[in-house]
């Protein structure tokens, strides 16, 4: 399939992991953060950590949308689900996502109605179609989805819809990114920057990573030679001694961003002061609210949201785990009391999940691997 | 609110297995007495070890109602018939959980299943939900070696439903069944008020004649075998989310139902070297190289290169984030053989119009057991795991 099959060329892969390995200083251990969930998911579902030597570790970032999110957002979800005539619309991702009572897959088995929409345009058709119910869209994600957002609010605004809202999660990377750089618990050498984030805001905005923590980025693309060529770039800086921003996802994303988009976000929304996130806590200026002149499509002023802070289960080290701190592995109930069919923390439920990648994927160690195929 | 209160019903439940787990381990490291911390990859194995452990204890529905993923096919839908159906229906016949049932009625074997149709929409390119009803039934059939005979038919309408459009339906069922070479010899029709159901529901059980000594079962599953898909895959599955109209993609792809018995037969004929066989429907082929995987206790390998799947599917699939080795086929069949009958069983079924694409895609091993891995087309190896519920697409 063209525009797929060359991007996942073996040959290539083989020549580019021959590169890499010989860029590795003898005793030198690299941990390298892909910053992006979607990343995660490649990594895992290409079987891409084959080809890298073992003196280089992927560490998984916080770029997982729904991974993020904390169980008091969920809660309130719940809550506004379950006020009277409305329909609850949603990623399929944030199905499975648990609150403290459920997911939205178990609320809809008790009769609510939440629906799977594919597009926040999808919501405003089951709006224009049930003018007496009250539409409500759970809008989650990075600036990768802001924009799509945006412009539905805008078109319910033109249309003059009024029984759509949206539940607002959107949040922005590059706090959390500077969080991660800032805690004091890991030590990283570079990062894969996030490819579909930077098609909206650019490249720009991680020059501060470079300039102030003296730490490469490269914006990467999504399918397996992307992540490795961009792998074998940040080792490059790293021999030379180098930090910059470098972009390999050119074929997408452009430098400056996507103006039209980021107009469309600053338009119907702004900065809240600050935003909880899970396993990261509270970040200032990291996530989205809508502005006050859409008001009336904001979910949080039309209807009581409950606004808890609900504490994850103890147990459950999925804030370790976005920040990279732990393997997925390395929680302690992982693959046990904590798996896809019922999870305990966020990161096992999205397929962009380090945890729920792991467990499908990446169940078997390299040593394993290495001894079960006759390659 | 408390924690307690907080970490009622669900997650008081993980956490019990959790705590049981962790008590296990630390009763093992005094044992060993190791105050030394593990090397990581020692550690990993030990993970991997425990999950391992978890995954084949007891199957428990943890959830307090039905939700969608009991349906789909996947993990969900295996620990519902585990741990409820088969806990109450127990029995040799029904324990192997096999496509059909098979008995020993006087002096001759049969082969007894039966299957309900919900498909959304009824009519869809290449078929409808009547050749569905057949077609899924005869090759349950067939999947056990059987030459299908006789079916029955249910149906359950709702209040409102076109007669054009049962008409329809019927005419296709009796297309089928003559294609196939079975009759329908008994049946049934409810009604239910409207708002009840959608549209048509159609319930089809069936019995065959199994002619042969051959004891077909995924449990029989040795190493080195090979496993044969018979044709393309995901061309049903991709069909219906098309036909659904819901996501404004359109691609030339129509379901691949058909009946499987002629192809069976020609197989069965050709080689005795035959061990097992599944037609790929809910959960895909994912979902039977699992099941090969989990009965006989061994581990699966196959290539990404060699499984067909159409440019279309392919497109579609990766459009939605979905993985095609997971979605349904009507048509397509899995078949674990010997390692030596492997060329003749694949020119065997390649005799066929509908096994003409037929490959080999991979081969039974001893090791890792239980686990099906897959060789990606980058080179890589990774897992291939049932899936939990539906795929879900990817946001981002």
């Amino acid at each position: 399939m063209r525009f797929v099959d060359e991007f996942r060329d073996a040959d290539k892969a083989h020549a580019l992991s021959a590169k890499i390995t010989a860029l590795c200083e003898p005793g030198r251990q690299y941990k390298l953060m892909e910053v992006c969930g979607g990343h995660t998911h490649t990594i895992y579902k290409h079987g891409l950590e084959d080809y890298l030597p073992e003196q280089i570790t992927l560490v998984h970032g916080p770029g997982c949308p729904v991974c993020v999110i904390p169980m008091g957002r969920v809660d309130d979800a719940m809550a506004l689900a379950a006020e009277p005539d409305v329909i609850m619309t949603s990623f399929g991702d944030m199905m499975r996502v648990p609150g403290s009572n459920g997911s939205f897959f178990d609320a809809k088995a008790k009769g609510t109605d939440i629906r799977m929409v594919y597009s926040p345009l999808d919501s405003l058709k089951i709006a224009r179609k049930n003018p007496d119910r009250r539409v409500v869209f759970m809008a989650i994600g990075f600036e990768t989805t802001a924009p799509s957002t945006a412009m539905t609010v805008l078109r319910a605004a033109a249309e003059g819809l009024d029984n759509f809202s949206i539940f607002c999660n959107h949040v922005t990377i590059v706090p959390a990114i500077k969080a991660i750089l800032d805690s004091p618990d890991l030590r990283l050498d570079g990062f894969l920057g996030p490819g579909h984030v930077s098609t909206v805001i650019g490249c720009r905005p991680y020059e501060f990573i470079a300039r102030d923590y003296g730490k490469p980025v490269v914006v990467a693309g999504f399918e397996p030679l992307d992540i490795l060529q961009s792998i074998y770039l940040l080792m490059l800086q790293l021999s030379r001694g180098e930090s910059r921003v470098e972009n390999q996802y050119s074929r997408v994303v452009p430098w400056n961003g996507n103006t039209v988009a980021l107009k469309a976000i600053g338009q119907t929304m702004e900065l809240r002061p600050y935003f909880e996130w899970r396993g990261l806590g509270f970040i200032s200026h990291s996530a989205l609210k809508v502005r006050e002149q859409y008001a009336k499509f904001d979910a949080e002023l039309l209807f009581s949201v409950p606004g808890v802070r609900v504490a994850d289960p103890k147990a459950c080290q999925c804030g370790e785990v976005l920040k990279g701190v732990l393997k997925p592995w390395e929680c302690k109930v992982f693959g046990t009391a904590c798996t896809p069919e019922t999870p305990i923390g966020t990161c096992m439920v999205s397929p962009e999940g380090a945890c729920a990648a792991y467990y499908n994927y990446g169940r078997l160690t390299r040593h394993r691997v290495k001894e079960a195929s006759p390659s | 609110m408390t924690a307690d209160q907080q970490n009622a019903g669900w997650v008081a439940d993980a956490l019990r297995v959790h705590e049981e787990h962790a008590r296990e381990e630390e009763a093992g490291s005094t044992r060993h007495g190791s105050p030394q911390p593990l090397p990581g990859t020692v550690r990993e194995e030990l993970v991997l070890e425990r999950i391992d452990r978890a995954r084949r204890s007891r199957p428990r529905v943890k959830e307090e109602r039905i939700t969608m993923s009991h349906g789909a096919g996947g993990k969900a839908t295996q620990t519902l018939i585990e741990a409820i159906f088969l806990d109450e229906f127990r029995n040799p016949l029904l324990e192997p959980l096999e496509d059909s049932a098979r008995l020993r009625v006087g002096g001759s074997r049969l082969a007894f299943t039966t299957d309900s149709y919900v498909v959304s929409p009824l009519f869809f390119p290449g078929g409808s939900i009547g050749e569905l009803a057949v077609n899924g039934t005869v090759n349950d059939l067939a999947m056990s070696g059987a030459t299908p005979l006789f079916l029955s038919a249910g149906f359950i309408l709702e209040e409102g439903f076109p007669v054009a459009d049962l008409t329809r339906i019927a005419k296709s069922m009796r297309e089928a069944a003559d294609a196939a070479g079975v009759q329908v010899v008994t049946g049934d029709t409810k009604v239910v008020e409207k708002g009840k159901a959608d549209g048509c529901y159609i319930n089809t059980a069936g019995i065959g004649a199994i002619e042969h000594e051959l004891e077909l079962g995924v449990a029989n599953a040795q190493p080195g075998d090979a496993i044969i898909i018979s044709g393309p895959i995901g061309d049903h599955g991709i069909t219906i989310m098309l036909a659904r109209g819901e996501l404004d993609i359109e691609a030339d792809v129509i379901s691949d139902t058909a009946p499987l018995n002629g192809l069976v037969a020609g197989l069965l004929s050709a080689t005795p070297g035959v061990r097992a066989l599944r037609d790929a429907t809910r959960g895909g082929v994912a979902t039977i190289l699992n099941e090969i995987a989990k009965d006989a206790n061994v581990g699966v390998l196959v290539s990404e290169n060699d499984i067909p799947v159409r440019p279309e599917v392919r497109g579609a699939a990766e459009l939605l984030g979905i993985d095609p080795m997971y979605v349904a086929c009507e048509g397509r069949l899995v078949a674990v053989v010997q390692a030596d009958q492997a060329a003749q069983s694949l020119a065997a079924l390649r005799a066929h119009p509908l096994g003409e694409q037929a490959a080999v895609i991979g081969q039974v091993t001893a090791d890792p057991p239980g686990i099906v891995q897959l060789k990606t087309a980058f080179g890589g190896t990774r897992i291939v795991d049932l899936l939990v519920g539906d795929p879900l697409p990817r946001i981002c």
